[in-house]
């Protein structure tokens, strides 16, 4: 067993066990944190798909995480107040069925991430950078002009939406829906990089112009892997502003892409488990430096230079070195 | 509608657009020298404005504060590119990205942490406050008008700087080739600090500019900055003049479409409905003009290569 592989199974048993620990010695709040980072972990797996296997470095993840959120809060805020979403020849009522939120959550940011990523991916490099970043701004600055869902002042729900068979207010059982979704997205990622798209994804990122030449569209492939990307960070919006019972503009700011970022590379680039070490860790480091400090952003400043400068490989290839996991 | 109306907005177009030019010549510099993308530039854009406010209200000097607004902000950026920069510029993208973000938050909570959560101010000078009437009938701001000309003469003496001076040529022999210009003896990584530290000076004179006119506060740096990558995403990364044509562009696209999309929307929809829609476009309208450059130049206006 490699080291990379016992920390992935300590990460994997852990989480889960830490959140019924919670249960046992009754403290609702650990339970949520651990929540917190299942969503978050998703939200950079998501991101990770683009970033780490596709190579595509985009800094507007957040557009797509927002995406869900409101995605969640519209549907159920319309259902909540008995006034249907759309009404006209046909009429839509809202939702607070879980399935059709994540569906309409995905499906939205999907349809985001196809029209941003097929006009960033004409481009690449720094230019894809900075193209990401200004429509992730375009999507904030949209939600904050638009007064019917709250403007500024964001959209809250009264109840958690409903899944069938469970109490979603009761947060080891919330956490549950947020952890399944964590693993099977994970397993999903992992046969995704096993398998001949993946493979070609890899041959792509590491040299466009070979991958070409061997037959490989690259701009197609690029665009697939960047819209599954886009679908599972708006899922994991959708998750998110459901444990928060609120959406808000903030969560479509540049620094939740560049959160979202932070949680992949400091647990490690294109390692499977990498967004959950780092999202892990960034709620500890919250959680630690939290209390001692109101300015605790300095010293997570600081550790991310440290990490960058010393340590490219995450906190995952600290502990594992440069060996990697065959996933 | 009234022509004035019309002028005064083209005017606050030009102005916006001046502040971004400033902002993004620096980052536009430094990428094409260096190959750096530096997201902590906004933070250099917050450090002027703070470094002006302080000082002009301990001295009461507005020069003053403009003038220690140039020196912290060419500081700080030495400083920041001495320490840690200089050992990203090998690097790929994302570690760049991820250090500069790791910049910003080191800055934004170390500048809250001295000055307090609460906004500073800078007051417009005296010789500056007022109106001044252009021919035509239209009164401006004079202090908006002494803003675009402080950026036109920058941008003139920046040209001036790139095409002849020694410092020009050796910063766009380094674009072409590094290795080349070390070899004939140009010390690179003084030049480099240089060169950074112009284009920090530069944003912090924006910072200080801008900050008598809005109030002086952490994250003022960071929606400048996008825009700023805005215009060099439509100028063209590496070109000076790029960014000018583009920072215009920005400008006046955002101030006009605040002004004339609600009307046009009032044409064929009613009042409320046409200013939400209208406002919610025209808060969108900078990022479609992106758009449009993407989709005919992929590689900017005046950007030589993809």
């Amino acid at each position: 067993m490699t080291r990379e592989r016992a920390l992935n199974a300590l990460l994997l048993l852990g989480v889960p066990l830490f959140a019924l620990w919670a249960v046992v010695v009754e403290q609702p709040f650990m339970i949520t944190l651990a929540t917190k980072v299942a969503i978050l972990a998703l939200a950079g797996t998501g991101l990770n798909l683009a970033l780490g296997h596709g190579g595509l470095v985009s800094l507007g993840h957040a557009a797509f995480f927002g995406i869900g959120g409101y995605a969640m809060g519209i549907l159920a805020s319309h259902a909540q107040s008995y006034t249907p979403l759309l009404d006209g020849a046909l009429t839509i009522p809202g939702t607070t069925f879980m399935p059709i939120i994540w569906l309409v959550a995905m499906l939205a940011s999907g349809l985001a991430a196809l029209a941003i990523g097929a006009l960033s991916l004409r481009t690449s490099g720094v230019y894809f950078i900075m193209i990401t970043l200004a429509f992730g701004q375009m999507f904030y600055y949209f939600a904050i002009s638009w007064p019917a869902y709250g403007g500024e002042d964001g959209l809250s729900i009264y109840v958690r939406n409903r899944f069938p068979g469970m109490n979603t207010l009761d947060p080891i059982q919330f956490f549950a829906i947020a952890w399944t979704w964590l693993v099977v997205v994970l397993l999903f990622s992992a046969s995704l990089a096993r398998s001949p798209f993946g493979l070609a994804l890899n041959a792509a990122r590491q040299s466009p112009l070979r991958a070409r030449t061997v037959g490989i569209r690259v701009y197609r492939l690029q665009l697939t892997v960047f819209v599954l990307s886009g679908m599972i960070t708006g899922l994991a919006g959708a998750l998110y502003a459901d444990l928060n019972r609120f959406v808000s503009p903030s969560m479509l700011s540049w620094q939740t892409s560049g959160e979202i970022m932070v949680f992949v590379i400091l647990g490690g680039v294109a390692r499977w488990c990498g967004p959950l070490a780092g999202a892990l860790l960034f709620i500890l480091l919250e959680q630690v430096l939290g209390p001692i400090s109101e300015f605790w952003h300095v010293f997570l400043g600081i550790i991310l230079l440290l990490i960058v400068l010393f340590a490219p490989g995450g906190v995952l290839g600290l502990v594992a070195g440069r060996e990697r996991v065959r996933v | 509608m009234s022509n004035a109306l019309i002028a005064e907005q083209v005017l606050n177009g030009l102005q916006s657009g001046v502040v971004l030019f400033l902002m993004a010549a620096g980052l536009t510099l430094v990428f094409g020298v260096m190959g750096l993308i530096n997201l902590a530039h906004g933070s250099l854009f917050m450090v002027g404005a703070f470094a002006a406010a302080a000082t002009a209200a301990a001295t009461g000097s507005f020069l003053l504060g403009l003038v220690a607004a140039l020196a912290a902000a060419a500081a700080a950026g030495a400083l920041m590119e001495v320490v840690i920069l200089r050992r990203l510029y090998q690097r790929d993208h994302l570690d760049q990205v991820l250090a500069t973000f790791a910049l910003i938050l080191v800055f934004s909570e170390g500048v809250r942490w001295t000055f307090g959560s609460f906004p500073l101010f800078l007051d417009v000078p005296e010789a500056l406050s007022g109106t001044l009437v252009l021919p035509g009938g239209i009164a401006y701001s004079r202090y908006r008008l002494t803003l675009i000309a402080i950026g036109l003469l920058v941008a003139l003496g920046l040209y001036l700087l790139v095409a002849h001076t020694r410092l020009g040529v050796r910063v766009r022999a380094g674009e072409d080739d590094r290795e080349m210009i070390a070899a004939l003896g140009v010390n690179i990584d003084r030049l480099y600090t240089a060169v950074f530290a112009i284009g920090a000076a530069l944003a912090g004179l924006a910072g200080a500019l801008v900050g008598a006119i809005q109030s002086v506060q952490v994250g003022m740096g960071e929606p400048v900055l996008i825009l700023a990558f805005v215009v060099i995403v439509i100028g063209g990364i590496g070109s000076i003049r790029g960014a000018f044509i583009g920072a215009l562009l920005v400008g006046l696209t955002d101030t006009l479409g605040r002004l004339f999309l609600p009307e046009l929307f009032a044409l064929f929809m009613d009042g409320p409905a046409a200013a939400s829609a209208g406002s919610a476009l025209a808060s969108m309208s900078i990022y479609l003009l992106m758009v449009a450059v993407l989709v005919v130049r992929p590689s900017g206006l005046f950007g030589s290569r993809t």
